[in-house]
């Protein structure tokens, strides 16, 4: 056995050793150790180096706190992983763990010269340097910053690991599984609440557990053993669901929580096996109780950030809970009674230990033990210096003045290998304000404690500034027999013996005969800021404690200034003279401690992460090669690649097939919504700019949807059914979006209009048969039916079967030429497609894609609402003034068009460019200005939608230009990177303007 | 994350809910004999207190009602919530 694995405990079991590896090399721990614990009891203290100066830093807590112990991961299948605490890794064979921040290693690392150019390196070093000149930033500073700083590398291949979500709710939710927390959750689960009890450690019991002192007793029993057996008991409560390893992250309101349960990691490689890593747990409590607990300080002295450095409780904690003790000569830096127990705990393990105590002097139970052990206390004193690169080995102390601003008399050496530091306890207050709740600055002890509790919201024990172990048990019994409406319980007489401590001196930062200019006072140590950093901010003019955060960058590390933020507002405290509590906090924000992305995901990866919507014809466009493209959620045909045609070719092919013979879309997609009641007529008229009153039975008429504010929203033909119903289309995208504006008008505008809305896009499959041919294919499939203009004219409708099957015609075409629409029930609509492909066959019917409807629209100057519009541009910018009736006294959008903007007329106005080279296409989105001399240059507008037409044999675009109206045969240029293109304005209908086709 | 009493189904989580502004604020009747002005502040203008606020929201995924709610925006506490039409409840 090590050297420094001295002790037998329940927690560890030494007969299970399990083999890990840190830094490529191997080494041995038990099951119940941590990777910090088994480091330590291998005697290793340095596990990286600081981020900015690149100072060797070793481990300094046991929790979550840890600023300095943060590894990669590495043993993962594929999956490496950054910024894990070694204080919170338990140990598992197999494990595999780097130190982080340093190049080339932890024991010789190259921006450790940063340390030694330290004195230029001060606050806000990054802004002020690295600025100039400015090409150095590229080729120098940032490749140099990348490899020697940085926080740990990202894995670059997709986590293998699976996550998953899951929701509760609960009477009452208690955070933190320590003495309070316990009390509170048995408390409440024996009044028959339905509670949860949550804890980040593997094991319940806070810093009670630990504690193995016989001046702290419970009924007789000391604190410790009294507790465990309160879990045993607790354990056993049917309403009390208890949950380990699990963090709660955030706190939002309404009582909503996220908890992050670790459910895997812990275990070895080979058990792991495919099961769930992470749990995140969405938990709505009725009530809350926060029993979070408190942090222990630093102090921040001269190169306080040796390793060897730890907090001192966290020191007994690896002694008395993992058997490990972190040195064989230790001293104590203290400024309070904790740090005694942590002595006491050594001394009785048969380990040297000192004690320096900041204040003058003390009588409470544990210094009199203390000092009846005979543990040297130097009282009055504080440290000025430490020794030792790789581990401390010394240190330097000298006596405070009367009123601690500074050191007098002589200097003293004492010798040692692990230094204990307690500056005091900081309550955890991060969900107690997450949730909302206000913070109260108690000036005895210098803490910031909950203001006020909630009728569903309280804080217990040492998170709510509960230090003493009487206080503590009685306080939380009163306060949640209060809060859960609870009479008499076991603990009202419960008697308890314990410590009180009696004197107080809290220096934030303790003086040294070493200008503060010149020495190493941290902070922020995972950060690197100290404090002389914060004493230059504000000689620079920071005031505010969340701009000084910023600038220094103290708090601002991946664990949130947990340790430091009490320390930087002291220090502005001090240094501005004014009362810590008028300062404030910075913002406490979720997550309180980091959350993998795939907790936060869970199962929503790969195709899961989003809806994918397939027409009933999806896979017959899968088997005939379609290449798709995703409107909103829905996978649509993009085009169909025939003997490995590129797009071009495929869109060229399909486009002309469809104006020499005949083409088929699936238009499934559109939204469909079916509009019932007797004054659907009505309603229609207030939604659409055109006038719908006189539509008759069977026609259909194409509407186009303004916003209020006079803004194309929408469009699409609507056909009436009935006398009181029609069947309206809308856009792919704008579906959803059009019912909900519908249904808002209906419910909160024009209640009294009897109208019923239902969304039926999904109901049914849509075929688009288009061509000179289109006719003959629908008379091949529909033999009943007689399709001359006279009884089947263009926009009008009729019912009819196929196979006896009902289905829906309209004559509505979307591409210039002869068209039919086939609408039938959703789940006939292969068959449907599949026959209409064997009725056209004599016609070369090709089926054609998304893009082919865009070139042929584009042929005859059909907008596409999104495309060509982007939620400026009026009807009128359109030039679609023949759409907006004159005649109705109002529809949506109506007044906004007779605004003094919407009446401008250089506003940008919807026009045809030609290319004066015919092959040249233009791309959309380009810029069109009319001079390129004058500079600046003028914009006056962009290329909206851009083909090469097989049809015309030449390049055609729409675009927006100011004033287009006006501009018809006027040359315009289009710049682009590499030349500029010259364009004239045209008409916007490119093919067939008398709409000879559409009757052909 | 607020739990949100739709008044036609209960409670449920504000996830399935979408809100839509500021409420009673009543399309006018003759949009056509506004001045520019007055329509503007119809169209744009809209309060964003910071305290009590009477807003309107939409039980978007589940029974798609539009209702009002009465919302302090400083603590985001539910003050009160009513029917399209209703008077609002005093606060
Ligand atoms: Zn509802």
């Amino acid at each position: 056995m090590s050297k420094f694995r001295i002790n037998k405990t329940n927690f560890v079991d030494q007969t299970n050793r399990i083999s890990f590896k840190f830094d490529g090399k191997t080494f041995f721990g038990f099951k119940g150790d941590t990777l910090a614990s088994a480091l330590i009891a291998n005697g290793i203290h340095l596990v990286g180096r600081s981020f900015k100066y690149h100072r060797p830093r070793g481990i300094m807590t046991c929790g979550s706190e840890e600023p300095n112990a943060i590894c990669q991961i590495n043993d993962k299948s594929n999956l490496t992983e950054p910024n894990v605490r070694a204080t919170e890794i338990e140990l598992y064979e197999g494990l595999e763990a780097n130190s982080q921040n340093c190049w080339p290693s932890v024991q010789f690392d190259i921006g450790g010269i940063n340390n030694l150019i330290s004195p230029f390196i001060p606050a806000g070093f990054y802004y002020k340097t690295f600025m100039w000149p400015k090409s150095f930033w590229k080729t120098v500073y940032e490749p140099l910053i990348r490899k020697t700083a940085g926080l740990g590398k990202s894995p670059i291949k997709p986590d293998p690991e699976i996550y998953d979500h899951k929701h509760v709710h609960c009477d009452v939710l208690v955070i933190g599984g320590g003495i309070s927390g316990i009390i509170s959750a048995k408390l409440s689960a024996k009044n028959n609440l339905n509670t949860i009890l949550i804890d980040d450690k593997k094991e319940l019991g806070g810093s009670t557990i630990f504690q193995d002192n016989e001046i702290f007793k419970i009924n007789n029993k000391i604190s410790k053993d009294w507790l465990l057996n309160e879990i045993h008991e607790i354990k056993k409560l049917k309403n009390l669901q208890i949950k380990t390893r699990t963090s709660v992250a955030a706190y939002h309101d309404y009582n909503y929580l996220l908890a992050s349960e670790s459910l895997n990691d812990h275990l070895p490689k080979n058990e792991k096996d495919r099961s769930v890593r992470q749990r995140l747990w969405k938990i709505r409590a009725k009530k809350v109780i926060i029993a979070t607990g408190a942090i222990e300080r630093p102090l921040v002295f001269n190169n306080n950030d040796r390793p060897g450095i730890l907090l001192a409780n966290s020191i007994n904690k690896y002694l008395n809970y993992f058997g490990v003790t972190c040195g064989l000569k230790n001293v104590i830096f203290t400024n309070n009674d904790s740090g005694y127990e942590t002595a006491i705990s050594l001394h009785k393990k048969g380990l040297d230990v000192k004690i320096i105590d900041l204040r003058k002097r003390s009588g409470s139970e544990l210094i009199k033990e203390t000092e009846k052990l005979g543990i040297k206390i130097h009282w009055n004193s504080t440290i000025t210096n430490t020794f030792g690169y790789r581990k401390i080995n010394s240190i330097e102390i000298m006596s405070l003045s009367e009123d601690g601003s500074n050191v007098i008399g002589e200097k003293n050496k004492i010798f040692c290998d692990c230094l204990g530091i307690s500056g005091g306890w900081t309550p955890m207050v991060h969900m107690h304000t997450q949730s909302g709740g206000k913070l109260n600055f108690r000036e005895t002890d210098q803490v910031f404690i909950p203001k006020e509790f909630s009728d569903n919201r309280i804080s217990v024990g040492s998170s709510n500034g509960h230090f003493e172990l009487d206080e503590i048990v009685k306080s939380t019994n009163q306060t949640v027999k209060k809060f859960l409406h609870i009479q008499d319980t076991d603990l009202d007489d419960t008697n308890i013996s314990c410590s009180k401590e009696l004197e107080k001196r809290n220096i934030w930062l303790l003086p040294n005969y070493i200008s503060i200019g010149k020495n190493k006072s941290f902070i922020d140590f995972q950060n690197d800021s100290t404090a002389k950093d914060i004493k230059l901010a504000m000689r620079e003019g920071f005031k505010s404690i969340e701009h000084v955060k910023r600038y220094t960058t103290t708090g601002m590390a991946t664990d949130q200034g947990k340790l430091s933020n009490m320390h930087a507002l002291g220090i502005i405290a001090e240094t501005a003279a004014v009362k810590m509590g008028s300062l404030g906090t910075t913002t406490f924000r979720p997550p309180f401690t980091p959350l993998t992305f795939g907790t936060i995901v869970g199962r929503s990866v790969g195709k899961f992460f989003d809806i994918t919507r397939k027409t009933p014809m999806h896979e017959w466009h899968v088997k005939n090669n379609a290449e798709f493209e995703n409107v909103g959620q829905w996978k649509r045909a993009w085009y169909y690649s025939r003997d490995n045609e590129n797009m071009h070719q495929s869109v060229q092919r399909e486009s002309k097939a469809a104006r020499d013979s005949a083409g088929i879309l699936d238009a499934s997609t559109l939204g469909k919504i079916d509009i019932k009641g007797s004054d659907a007529t009505e309603f229609l008229n207030r939604v659409y700019t055109n006038a719908w009153s006189k539509l008759s039975i069977g026609k259909c008429r194409y509407g186009l949807m303004l916003n209020e504010d006079g803004m194309v929203y929408d469009d699409g033909v609507t056909t009436r059914i009935g006398e009181n119903h029609y069947l309206m289309t809308t856009t792919t995208g704008g579906a959803a979006n059009v019912l909900s504006k519908l249904e808002d008008y209906l419910q909160t505008e024009w209640p009294e209009l009897d109208v019923w809305l239902t969304s039926v896009t999904d109901h049914y499959a849509t075929a688009s048969i288009c061509g000179p041919n289109s006719k003959k294919i629908l008379k091949k499939l529909f033999s009943d039916i007689e399709f001359n203009d006279q009884n089947f004219p263009h926009m009008s409708f009729k019912n009819a079967k196929i196979d006896g099957i009902d289905c829906r015609i309209m004559r509505i075409s979307f591409t210039g030429e002869h068209s039919y629409e086939i609408n039938i029930e959703a789940k006939y609509g292969n068959s449907l497609w599949e026959k209409c492909m064997e009725a056209g066959k004599d016609f070369n019917i090709t089926p054609y894609g998304t893009e082919t409807m865009h070139l042929l629209r584009a042929e005859k100057g059909f907008i596409i609402v999104g495309q060509d519009t982007d939620g400026t541009m009026t009807p009128i910018d359109l030039q679609m003034d023949w759409i907006v009736s004159k005649k109705k006294y109002d529809f949506i959008g109506k007044r906004s068009l007779y605004r003094s903007d919407t009446m401008r007329e250089d506003r940008k106005q919807l026009v045809g460019l030609l290319t004066d080279e015919p092959n040249t296409v233009l791309e959309e989105g380009a810029q069109i200005v009319y001079d390129e001399n004058k500079k600046p240059i003028e914009m006056i507008g962009h290329v909206t939608s851009s083909y090469f037409s097989p049809n015309l044999n030449k390049s055609i675009a729409l675009a927006v230009v100011k004033n287009g109206r006006k501009l018809k045969g006027q040359k315009l240029l289009v710049p682009m990177r590499d030349q500029t293109i010259n364009v004239t304005v045209s008409d916007f209908i490119f093919y067939d303007k008398n709409n000879e086709r559409l009757n052909a | 994350m607020f739990l949100i009493n739709c008044p036609y189904c209960g409670e449920r989580d504000q996830s399935e809910f979408s809100s839509g502004g500021e409420a009673h604020i009543e399309r006018p009747k003759q949009p056509t004999e506004l001045s520019d002005d007055e329509w503007a502040d119809f169209l744009f203008m809209r309060k964003n207190i910071k305290g009590i606020q009477f807003e309107r929201w939409n039980h978007s995924h589940g029974c798609r009602k539009w209702f009002n709610l009465i919302r302090d925006t400083s603590n985001d506490k539910i003050h009160g919530i009513y029917k399209m039409g209703e008077k609002p409840p005093k606060v």
